[in-house]
């Protein structure tokens, strides 16, 4: 069955009702943008995920593939956006390969925005929606509750003031692919350093009536520089207090040996190792 | 998800809690009016649509077009007004179809009345019906909170007209000219951005007469004089 599954929700209910706190959900504590030029649209965002004050991605992805030409740039819950995008990229690839046409922006827009009203602002996604289609250039923002705004430039996410006041101060009603680029990534990079909730590396993406282009890490402002000293601890730093050598033959005492047939090797789970 | 109360009456029995929206809900605490003239109707409205006290969208489009001279002005929750809008639009490019004639403003007002008052505990949703069509001319209708229809020969709604009441009811004439009713909309809608603080931004006015719509923009930066677009 598509959808949403529900049955927990009385159980749920309950348990917070006898004091048991709700787990936390990732939540995009984000700046995304999005900003149209001559030919085309440009949507960007920061990289930095966050569970409270915890930091819980330092470079997760937060523009959203919705059809070759449609992109979606996610702010709020980053468990709904994902999966909010998801599903009407799913449906909008049906759509239009049962109509034999090219997708729309404000077909997308409209699916996402009664997809969001039905479920009446539960499931916590905003969204910038820019995409090139047959009718032209298309630039939305579509609030969790449902409603929708068309503009030529946008902001959104807890960053939304910081990067608008870069747009209302610099932004021109004709520009170039790279005056809109940079615009974008003027406003993001506000976000970034003026809210808390946003930080890292500024991602683009490119529509244009030709191409999509996306620019994972356009801009690097807070990559992290190598270490002024080395802080590995010299040999011996821990004191010794005292010293017990066990040998293999005495190892059983504390352990149980199991020797290993003839043909039969041991095998672990590989463990990551940092860098 | 948080409601502010009920909706409910209070203890004293005189005080409704207003305070509808739910918590972060985009609002368009707004300035909305629609009038009768001589030769159809004007809708106009202000452009502001806020989150709590950050602008949403500074140049909000809140007259909508659901038939081809039948338009309604929005106010309260943007999701609200927005989903029921396109609900009716829908219903009407169906009606004209199959009907071969175009819908007249009180069916589509009837349509709005049922879609506000079958909901009236799920929606926030202040409507104005304002349409021209060939039986009836111009029509006014109002559709409040409730859920309930009001022809009237003006309508004004949304936060900002409860600083115009007076404005409008000394101002207000039967039978205006274009130029007159275009004046008295403006006049009005002045004033409630002024006087209220989530009204503002630009006005926009569409006329709705035989000829069909036409539509005007006044920017505040020439003191609403010059029209635009």
């Amino acid at each position: 069955m598509p959808g949403f599954d529900f049955s927990n929700h009385t159980r749920n209910a309950a348990l917070h009702a006898r004091g048991v706190p709700l787990p936390k959900a990732t939540s995009t504590g984000t700046t995304i943008v999005g900003c149209i030029f001559d030919g085309g649209v440009v949507i960007a965002a920061d990289t930095r995920a966050t569970s409270g004050p915890i930091v819980a991605d330092k470079n997760c992805e937060k523009l959203h593939y919705i059809a070759p030409q449609i992109w979606c740039a996610g702010a709020g819950t980053a468990a709904d956006t994902e999966f909010t995008t998801a599903l009407i990229s799913s449906q909008l690839e049906l759509h239009s390969l049962s109509t034999g046409r090219k997708p729309r922006v404000v077909t997308c827009m409209t699916m996402l925005k009664q997809h969001l009203f039905r479920h009446q602002g539960h499931i916590g996604a905003y969204l910038v929606v820019a995409g090139v289609d047959p009718t032209g250039v298309g630039l939305f923002t579509v609030h969790a509750h449902g409603s929708t705004d068309k503009l030529p430039y946008v902001t959104m996410g807890s960053g939304s003031l910081a990067a608008m006041s870069v747009f209302e101060t610099q932004w021109k009603a004709t520009m170039t692919e790279q005056e809109a680029v940079t615009l974008a990534s003027n406003a993001i990079q506000a976000g970034i350093f003026n809210d808390l909730g946003s930080g890292s590396n500024v991602d683009v993406a490119i529509i244009t009536k030709d191409k999509t282009t996306l620019k994972r890490g356009y801009v690097k402002p807070n990559e992290r520089s190598k270490k002024q000293k080395s802080y590995v601890f010299k040999r011996g730093t821990t004191a010794v207090l005292n010293e017990k050598i066990i040998t293999k033959e005495e190892i059983s005492k504390y352990v149980t040996v199991h020797e290993l047939e003839g043909g039969e090797t041991a095998v672990g789970e590989k463990m990551d190792i940092d860098a | 998800m948080e409601f502010g109360t009920s909706g409910m009456l209070n203890e004293d029995g005189i005080h409704v809690d207003m305070d509808r929206l739910k918590k972060g809900e985009v609002n368009l605490g707004t300035s909305i009016m629609a009038i009768n003239f001589k030769d159809g109707v004007i809708l106009g409205a202000d452009s502001r649509t806020t989150t709590g006290a950050y602008i949403a969208n500074r140049v909000t489009d809140k007259l909508t077009q659901v038939h081809d001279t039948i338009w309604c002005c929005r106010s309260g929750s943007a999701a609200d007004t927005q989903a029921v809008a396109d609900m009716v639009h829908q219903n009407l490019g169906m009606y004209g179809i199959m009907n071969g004639r175009p819908p007249t403003t009180q069916t589509a007002a009837a349509l709005f009345q049922e879609l506000c008052y079958e909901n009236k505990d799920r929606l926030s949703a202040g409507l104005i019906i304002a349409g021209w069509d060939e039986r009836h001319g111009g029509q006014v209708y109002s559709i409040p909170l409730g859920g309930s229809l009001h022809k009237q020969s003006y309508a004004i709604g949304g936060s900002g007209s409860t600083y115009i009441y007076g404005y409008c009811d000394a101002n207000w004439k039967e039978g205006m000219d274009e130029e007159a009713a275009v004046n008295f909309v403006k006049g009005a809608l002045q004033e409630a951005i002024k006087w209220d603080g989530s009204s503002g931004g630009v006005i926009r006015m569409v006329v709705l007469t035989k000829k069909g719509a036409n539509r005007h923009l006044y920017l505040p930066d020439t003191q609403y004089a010059v029209r635009h677009e």
